[in-house]
């Protein structure tokens, strides 16, 4: 498919819309269709076809890119230079699109270490509700002008906008990279990770699956044989293969039946024992299966200052994301009119009330 | 700065209470706070008249000490229930006027929130108060082999809930990050005085990322009563390069090629010959003050990482046309290279009466064009400009050097001033990297942004503030300033968005 920029056509689909109180389902790739609730819009603002890298210069550490640019497009472009997007995003699919990673605001192995999406976002072209593409962030790394509604934008599940044109900061990719195992129960590796997270080396990963701990180490020659050295453990031959196996979950632990639920809490939380775990970013990250009340795996994540989300095996009805404080959905649905007015983009996509 | 050269200037005065508002509302704020924490007195409000950006002074109403957060919250609503603004201030290190106080209005100095609530190693956050000194944290942190990355140079007086509120910067900001990044959860009063969570102590939080938001957001939003911070295992070694070039040009291009190269460097900081010669004379770093540029470029991590880039990052220098590179041998040599670049404000206050220090970025590759400009508007306005920046991330710093007791100097270092963030914008980047816009830069924002882009920054402010009483008057200009400042056209009175409320 050739890159084309859509930008009018889609400033007045939305404009139309609007106008019509007739709200849309964004779609790109449709690669995270399962993720979060249904839209519960029937009238779909096709944004796949508005493709196409706008700016790439690998020593801005800026790519710039429409919305539906193919995330494999863009790990090529990056690839060719030696660099990558530093959060490692899934892509659950060969469609995935780079609006579709940053709307989702998923992040893969890397994100306890290198920051997740927002993280990396420096600006965005973003559609609001009344059809006007507005700019916000840039292309510069240090940027504090204005209100930040770029990195506002990711992970909001596209509720707030379509994100026309992305920035994002990316990195080199180390030269070498090894992973070593240990056979651990979760309570060893736990705790190995903890202390691992405050050493200096040079890691860029960890992950359990219950049986072992794997720890990947990223970097030059002469940094990755101290690290080693340092770590012990057996080394994994196919460490790459592996830690794409943990980022598209297509690693032997996902193919449970159980809905699937992801905690996102405080790296040193003790063992939760809600279910089958895989565990991941130095303990910050668990992927459980468990078909226990929302509210008990609601409960037991914020019992340790963090919150749950039911990631897969559910049928888009149900909430899936931790139920907020009155307030701060009050702040939430206001922000969103503030945007949105009339509601035109992803209803119910992310929660029920808006 | 002498006193004649202060002025409220052009900043719109906002409604004066009357003497009866006023009695009424100390009264209700003197039930509200112990008798040391409510300052009235003519004398006891002057220390309070501006923030770093001293050459605009005006005096607060008065001003509230709170220790907390039901104070805090108290004094809001009480404030709301008058239609009596309120400025939210922490050490006045600003320099955009962020923190400008209002002459009808509260300020709310957080400055007896200056407790460090927790370390909790094993998660590497630590939990503070707003009023807590940036470099405080990373004091209290240390001895556990932690520390707080972010490092504005005012890091030994600043304090965090002012980090949070403009998104500081600092040194380390292309390998560590802004606030933003360093942060993971606020507690912020509302104006309405209602308390909010906003983030979590896990890496991210269900709904919308306000904490994204809120940080940079310049006290527009709510008043952050605590903070949650990131902490970083201490690197194992820092080693530090200088490096010298007989072009500005050159020292840009051998910052492009480090990156290219795959090293990410912990500092990377460019000075140019003025500065070189300023900071020399000031401390005696022993610069080679012939050069027209220097780099200084830090590496850290682990003792071998640190070999392996240092001696790559080194190599390249050379092969960019550096006269010199020199690799500090010892630690008090890597510090010697810093001493130089960390005392060039003062250092440029020696040479000149006053100066006034701009903050832009632009994308690296601008960096030799941008410098040319900039000489080419020294020269239009008759300003002698020395420049200091943080070369890796493209943020500039200039320096323009003029005597305030010179009519009319402050007059046209503020015009150089803005044409250079102007300059900015039209090579690709923005007007303010790390200091916010506050009043400093209102103008400026309507080169950066347009009208429906404003008018969408103003709807979000109404979001959480739809009184508009938070820090009135900052960050956001309306749309009759810009009309006013010659950036938007106006046809026949008509704005865009006619229906929406003009703030």
């Amino acid at each position: 498919m050739a890159d084309q920029d859509l930008t009018q056509e889609l400033c007045e689909r939305v404009r139309v819309a609007a106008k019509s109180g007739t709200p849309l389902c964004i779609r790109g790739g449709g690669t995270k269709d399962f993720y979060g609730r249904q839209c519960a819009a029937t009238d779909v603002l096709d944004v796949g076809s508005h493709r196409g890298i706008l700016s790439y210069e690998p020593t801005e550490l800026v790519l710039t890119a429409r919305c539906g640019t193919p995330l494999r497009e863009v790990r090529a472009a990056l690839a060719e230079k030696g660099q990558q997007l530093p959060f490692e995003p899934p892509a659950f699919g060969d469609e995935a699109t780079l609006g579709g990673v940053v709307a989702a605001g998923l992040a893969g192995p890397r994100r306890a270490f290198a920051g997740g999406v927002r993280d990396s976002l420096l600006g965005v072209r973003l559609l609001n509700g009344r059809g006007e593409a507005l700019q916000f962030g840039g292309q510069v790394m240090k940027n504090v002008a204005g209100y930040d509604l770029s990195r506002l934008s990711a992970g909001a599940m596209g509720t707030l906008g379509v994100l026309l044109e992305l920035s994002v900061k990316v990195l080199p990719k180390p030269a070498f990279e090894r992973t070593v195992v240990f056979a651990l129960d979760e309570e060893a590796a736990l705790e190995r990770m903890k202390a691992l997270a405050r050493s200096p080396l040079v890691i860029t990963a960890t992950a359990h699956d219950g049986e072992s701990l794997y720890v990947r180490a990223c970097g030059g020659e002469r940094a990755l044989e101290a690290a080693e050295q340092a770590l012990g453990g057996d080394p994994l031959p196919e460490s790459e293969t592996f830690w794409q196996s943990v980022r598209e979950q297509t690693h032997g632990f996902f193919a449970g039946e159980l809905p699937l639920w992801r905690l996102s809490v405080p790296p040193a939380t003790p063992a939760l024992h809600l279910g089958p775990s895989f565990i991941e970013w130095s303990g910050a990250q668990r992927w459980v299966f468990s078909d226990a009340p929302a509210e008990t795996i609601h409960t037991a994540a914020s019992a340790h200052g963090g919150h749950a989300t039911l990631f897969r095996g559910h049928d888009g009805a149900v909430e899936v994301f931790q139920p907020l404080p009155e307030k701060l959905m009050q702040i939430h649905r206001n922000v969103k009119q503030a945007i949105d007015p009339v509601g035109s983009f992803n209803p119910g996509r992310m929660y029920s009330e808006f | 700065m002498t006193a004649d050269a202060l002025r409220p200037a052009n900043l719109e005065e906002p409604r004066q209470l009357g003497e009866a508002e006023k009695r009424d509302l100390v009264a209700a704020l003197r039930a509200i706070l112990p008798g040391d924490a409510l300052l009235i007195d003519d004398e006891a409000l002057r220390p309070y008249e501006c923030d770093g950006l001293a050459a605009y002074r005006r005096k607060p109403l008065l001003v509230a000490l709170p220790e907390t957060v039901e104070q805090v919250q108290e004094i809001l609503r009480t404030c709301a229930a008058r239609d009596v603004p309120v400025v939210a201030r922490g050490a006045g290190t600003g320099l955009s006027g962020g923190a400008f106080p209002l002459s009808n209005g509260v300020l709310l100095v957080m400055a007896r929130f200056n407790k460090i609530l927790e370390i909790d190693a094993d998660n590497r956050v630590a939990q503070v108060q707003p009023g807590v000194r940036n470099l405080a944290i990373t004091e209290a942190a240390v001895p556990l082999g932690l520390y707080y990355a972010p490092d504005p140079s005012s890091q030994i007086a600043c304090s965090i809930g002012g980090n949070v509120a403009e998104n500081a910067g600092g040194v380390h900001c292309l390998k560590y990050g802004l606030t933003v990044h360093n942060i993971q959860q606020v507690k912020m009063v509302t104006m309405d005085g209602e308390l909010v969570t906003i983030g979590a102590q896990s890496l991210d939080a269900p709904g919308f990322d306000l904490l994204a938001l809120v940080t940079g957001s310049e006290g527009m939003l709510g008043v952050i009563v605590e903070v949650t911070v990131k902490l970083l295992p201490k690197p194992e070694r820092a080693q530090a390069l200088l490096a010298a070039f007989s072009t500005v040009e050159q020292a840009g291009d051998a910052v492009a090629a480090i990156i290219a190269s795959g090293v990410i460097p912990a500092g990377l900081e460019m000075m140019d010959n003025p500065a070189i010669r300023a900071a020399e004379d000031f401390v005696k770093a022993g610069y080679p003050v012939e050069a027209e540029a220097i780099l200084l470029c830090e590496i850290d991590g682990t003792d071998a990482e640190v070999s392996e880039d240092i001696m790559r990052v080194r190599e390249l220098l050379l092969a960019q046309g550096a006269t010199e590179v020199r690799t500090a041998k010892d630690e008090a040599e890597r510090l010697r290279f810093w001493a130089g670049r960390k005392a060039a404000f003062p250092a440029v206050g020696r040479i000149s009466p006053d100066y006034y220090c701009m903050d832009g970025t632009i994308p690296r590759k601008n960096l030799g064009a941008v410098l040319r400009h900039i000489n080419e508007l020294s020269d239009e306005f008759g300003l002698k400009v020395a420049n200091v920046f943080h070369a890796g991330d493209g943020n500039l710093h200039p320096l323009i050097l003029y005597d305030s007791a010179t009519p009319g100097e402050l007059d046209k270092a503020e015009d150089l001033g803005g044409r250079i963030l102007e300059l900015c914008v039209e090579y690709g980047g923005t007007v303010t990297g790390e200091h916010g816009v506050g009043i400093e830069k209102l103008n400026q924002m309507c080169s950066q942004f347009d009208a429906a882009e404003l008018t969408q920054f103003h709807a979000v402010k109404a979001a959480f503030d739809p009184a508009g009483l938070l820090n009135p008057g900052k960050a956001v200009p309306t749309l009759h300033r810009c009309a006013e400042f010659g950036a938007m056209h106006v046809h026949h009175g008509q704005l865009p968005h006619p229906e929406l409320p003009r703030f």
